[in-house]
């Protein structure tokens, strides 16, 4: 039931985030069905805070990425780890003043080492962090990018297996 | 056709793993390493020598000023601080952050923010970046607990609830000090954490 209705809050929000303000916050486990989706298409999940320096000077390479693959099955996710009373703050606003087009939700899940290699075991727990899953396959990046290139041929060799 | 598409793919996706893993790589000291001694500055001017410092133990935490994560965390440390010294582990804080890429972490607002937060224990700066690498620490705030001979017994976040300090159901640190005074191996002896990746100098 649970996953059910995530699966329904995931399709309703994915669908409507352009437009929406407001990101959704989840639990791990709501936000874990996205890494156990076996489809072909390529999520591009992005760990950032709005507090976090080197997470906002990257997103714009994201949001390209978005762009530039629209035609493509290719998803970016940002999931922000930005405080709970935040939210309203400093998270909506952001989205609203950069005008962010990717998906943002907010990932509430305090106790980050029951969670944080179960999204890649590479991964410190530093931000930001990327990772690019697809269909059980994962290539993971523990820093910030310094380019869009960079991103680019990161997503883009998931694609070539 | 396919075969040369495929291979160039694995090929690339290695590349990429290596790299990553290179970057990523935790390297420093694992769990019952001794860690090298080492000299910083403090806040007050004094130099802190890490074996002198830790003569029966340490909680030396890699932290800075301008994190939100470990200023979640300054409170607590503070706690740390006054609980553990009597029990011999007192709180060594390191800023590994490069002050030109993140002006806020400059000796001098350490200084300021030592002072405003009435800091109990040596604020120090690993100013060349010499130090975190070592331990292997990635973000700040990232705990490693000492024991008098300098090994490492645990290495990891501070608790369980970072963002609600009323929330922790398990103190890692304070539980790794009771099984190292037990003699025992800490449970968990490493935790991941959330936390900001430490700015390092651009070579």
């Amino acid at each position: 039931m649970t996953y059910l209705l995530t699966t329904l809050c995931l399709l309703l929000f994915g669908a409507s985030q352009a437009t929406s303000g407001d990101p959704p916050i989840l639990s791990f486990e709501e936000f874990e069905s996205y890494f156990k989706k076996s489809n072909d298409t390529t999520y591009v999940v992005n760990f950032w805070a709005t507090w976090c320096k080197p997470c906002v000077e990257e997103l714009p390479f994201f949001e390209d990425l978005r762009q530039d693959f629209l035609e493509q099955p290719v998803h970016v996710l940002l999931v922000s780890l930005d405080f709970k009373h935040q939210i309203d703050s400093k998270l909506i606003p952001f989205i609203e003043k950069n005008e962010l087009q990717s998906e943002v939700l907010v990932l509430y899940a305090p106790d980050a080492n029951a969670w944080i290699d179960k999204v890649d075991k590479r991964w410190t727990g530093a931000i930001p962090a990327t990772v690019v899953f697809r269909n059980g396959r994962q290539v993971f990046h523990g820093e910030k990018f310094e380019s869009y290139s960079e991103l680019k041929s990161m997503v883009e060799s998931i694609n070539k297996i | 056709m396919k075969q040369v598409t495929l291979l160039l793919g694995t090929l690339l996706i290695l590349a990429l793993v290596l790299t990553s893993a290179k970057i990523v790589s935790e390297g420093g000291y694992a769990l019952g390493d001794k860690a090298d001694d080492f000299k910083l500055q403090s806040v007050d001017g004094s130099w802190i020598t890490l074996s002198e410092y830790a003569e029966e133990g340490a909680i030396v935490i890699f932290t800075c000023n301008t994190c939100p994560w470990a200023k979640l965390y300054e409170d607590r440390i503070i706690e740390l601080h006054k609980e553990f010294t009597s029990q011999g582990f007192p709180v060594l804080a390191i800023n590994p952050n490069d002050p030109e890429i993140q002006p806020g972490d400059s000796f001098d607002a350490m200084k300021i923010r030592s002072e405003e937060k009435g800091f109990p224990f040596p604020y120090v700066i690993d100013a060349e970046q010499k130090v975190y690498p070592k331990f292997g620490a990635t973000r700040t705030p990232h705990v490693f607990l000492l024991a008098s001979d300098l090994t490492v017994q645990y290495i990891g976040g501070i608790d369980d609830s970072a963002q609600d300090a009323s929330g922790v159901s398990v103190n890692y640190v304070a539980k790794a000090i009771a099984a190292v005074k037990e003699g025992k191996t800490p449970d968990p002896a490493t935790t991941k954490a959330i936390g900001c990746g430490i700015k390092a100098k651009r070579s």
